[in-house]
């Protein structure tokens, strides 16, 4: 039923969405592909997972948490690896290897806390009610993925065009030398977009395992790829883009997986994205602006 | 007059090159200094180093009495000394207005009405163009919105890189003019320039640089009418 297959895909898609913003922002405001941002995805899951099974704490508080800790990790990668590698004048390929370093650092780390099994949510974790919209069923968690991801979007559209703080982060990204001369702390808000991007993706990383009710360490792997997709396609840097592409990815998979058969999904998706790409290799909303100095 | 700038054996370094080795000199409180010198003497370099953005390998620098040498270039800007560099580092994609607004990001947009109100009476063509974009303007409004947005900022000391570079004479005129007004409200300016000429009648004091050392001094329309100067770079 093509309605319920829409509902399955924007849910889907809007995680895809969430994900791709926090990687979009780094690319954008960094200028780096960050690799290491399904790791803090990962991380984000399990502090989620730990707060409601050990402190029996609601979803919401272990949504929090996720978002936290895993926008330490962010603020900890850059602290830690990408600054010294900018302080060093490192071209763009090192910092983007050190960041498989280090997302391979956190999915070591997770695999030997919490073993490399897939770990769930308890029954009962998300409200099991759902809605019954023109015989459409959208569940609670549909919901909250779909409005969630929308009020991300929405908010951190704001930031960039309507605050100084936002004008800053595009200034950083279209030249850091001209953020600097204008009295910019670039340093601090390279930090401070880090840890946003990470706590993002750390909200996806819980949205996805409550979705697919599936935790482990390598869970940040699959969609690490799906994210430079999303992002390429959206326009590197673009965080309408970003949402756009990842709906897109979305509705790609589960429209494939529903007409198709799920052998397929991946090949369906990234073949219409190639197609796309040919036709606007800078992606949907990408300009071709070379970044400064 | 008091001493604003004191600049005490500043050198710098690109690698193993040293671009300005050990200079001296002093920028006094309300008055328009130029720095001059051919291609590559280290005019540009000096502000960069002046602005933290480059590394300074020696000497000191002393804003107002405080030792600043070794400040991040937001520190810097935050003390009062803002430059509008070569190329005037425009961001393209930003409207005028926004460009403008991020030129007062050290103190608030509140703050910043008066300085906007007197940015768009200085520079009337950009009124126009507000919230058009700024990769869209020509090159003499890109200039007058460099030095708008550093206005912005509500310097006390202004670093300017070549305002004429690129520009048609009747616009690097109107930016001269600008210059000489922005002085007269009380501001100190340096101006880096290649037109030597130009930038010695604007000036009451003139530095001279060659190969990265202070080769002349003293004031503008002076170094206008010294030998040296007729015969290097005002055509004997």
């Amino acid at each position: 039923m093509l309605e319920q297959q829409f509902v399955n895909a924007l849910s889907l898609g809007c995680i895809y969405a969430l994900f791709a913003l926090g990687f979009t922002l780094v690319f954008g405001v960094l200028g780096i592909i960050n690799l290491g941002h399904g790791a803090v995805f990962m991380v984000g899951a399990y502090a989620a997972l730990m707060t409601v099974i050990h402190l029996n704490l609601p979803l919401w508080v272990a949504i929090i948490a996720a978002m936290i800790a895993a926008g330490l990790a962010g603020a900890a990668i850059d602290a830690l690896v990408l600054k010294p590698l900018r302080k060093r004048g490192a071209p763009h390929l090192i910092p983007m290897i050190a960041t498989i370093g280090t997302a391979i650092i956190l999915n070591n780390g997770a695999q030997a806390v919490f073993g490399a099994g897939t770990l769930r949510f308890p029954f009962g974790t998300v409200p099991e009610e759902a809605l019954q919209i023109a015989g459409v069923k959208v569940t609670a968690l549909d919901l909250g993925i779909i409005v969630l991801s929308f009020a991300m979007m929405a908010a951190l559209l704001l930031v960039m065009r309507r605050t100084q703080f936002g004008r800053a982060l595009r200034a950083i990204a279209e030249s850091p030398k001209a953020a600097r001369l204008l009295g910019i702390n670039v340093e601090r808000l390279f930090f401070v977009t880090s840890l946003a991007a990470a706590a993002l993706g750390g909200l996806a990383g819980v949205l996805i395992s409550l979705n697919s009710n599936a935790i482990f360490p390598l869970m940040g792997q699959d969609i690490l790829l799906k994210g430079i997709a999303v992002i390429i396609l959206g326009g590197m840097g673009d965080i309408r883009g970003a949402m756009l592409g990842g709906l897109f990815l979305g509705f790609a998979e589960v429209l494939s997986v529903a007409y198709i058969g799920s052998d397929m999904r991946d090949a369906v998706a990234f073949g219409l994205l190639f197609l796309i790409l040919l036709l606007r290799p800078q992606g949907l909303f990408g300009k071709v602006v070379q970044r400064k100095a | 007059m008091t001493a604003m700038l004191e600049v005490c054996g500043l050198t710098v370094n690109y690698g193993r090159i040293q671009a300005v080795r050990g200079i001296d000199f002093t920028l006094e409180t309300g008055q328009i200094s130029a720095l001059v010198g051919a291609n590559g003497a280290g005019k540009s370099t000096t502000l960069l180093a002046l602005s933290g953005l480059l590394p300074k390998a020696g000497g000191q620098v002393r804003f107002e009495g405080e030792d600043i040498t070794r400040l991040a270039p937001h520190q810097i800007v935050a003390r009062g000394i803002v430059q509008v560099p070569e190329g005037r580092a425009i961001l393209t994609t930003l409207t005028v207005l926004e460009n403008l607004e991020l030129g007062a990001y050290r103190h608030g947009l509140k703050a910043a009405d008066d300085e906007l109100d007197a940015v768009l009476h200085l520079f009337p063509p950009l009124k126009e163009r507000l919230h058009g974009l700024a990769g869209n303007l020509s090159g003499g409004e890109q200039q007058m919105l460099a030095i708008g947005r550093a206005l912005m900022a509500k310097p006390r000391l202004l670093l300017l890189d070549e305002p004429s570079m690129g520009l048609a004479p009747l616009v690097v005129q109107e930016i001269f003019r600008a210059l000489r007004a922005i002085n007269r409200g009380g501001l100190t300016l340096l101006l880096v320039e290649q037109n030597v000429c130009q930038a010695l009648k604007l000036a009451q004091h003139g530095y001279v640089l060659e190969n990265g050392l202070m080769a002349l001094s003293g004031p503008g329309r002076e170094l206008l009418g010294h030998p040296r100067m007729l015969e290097a770079y005002l055509g004997g």
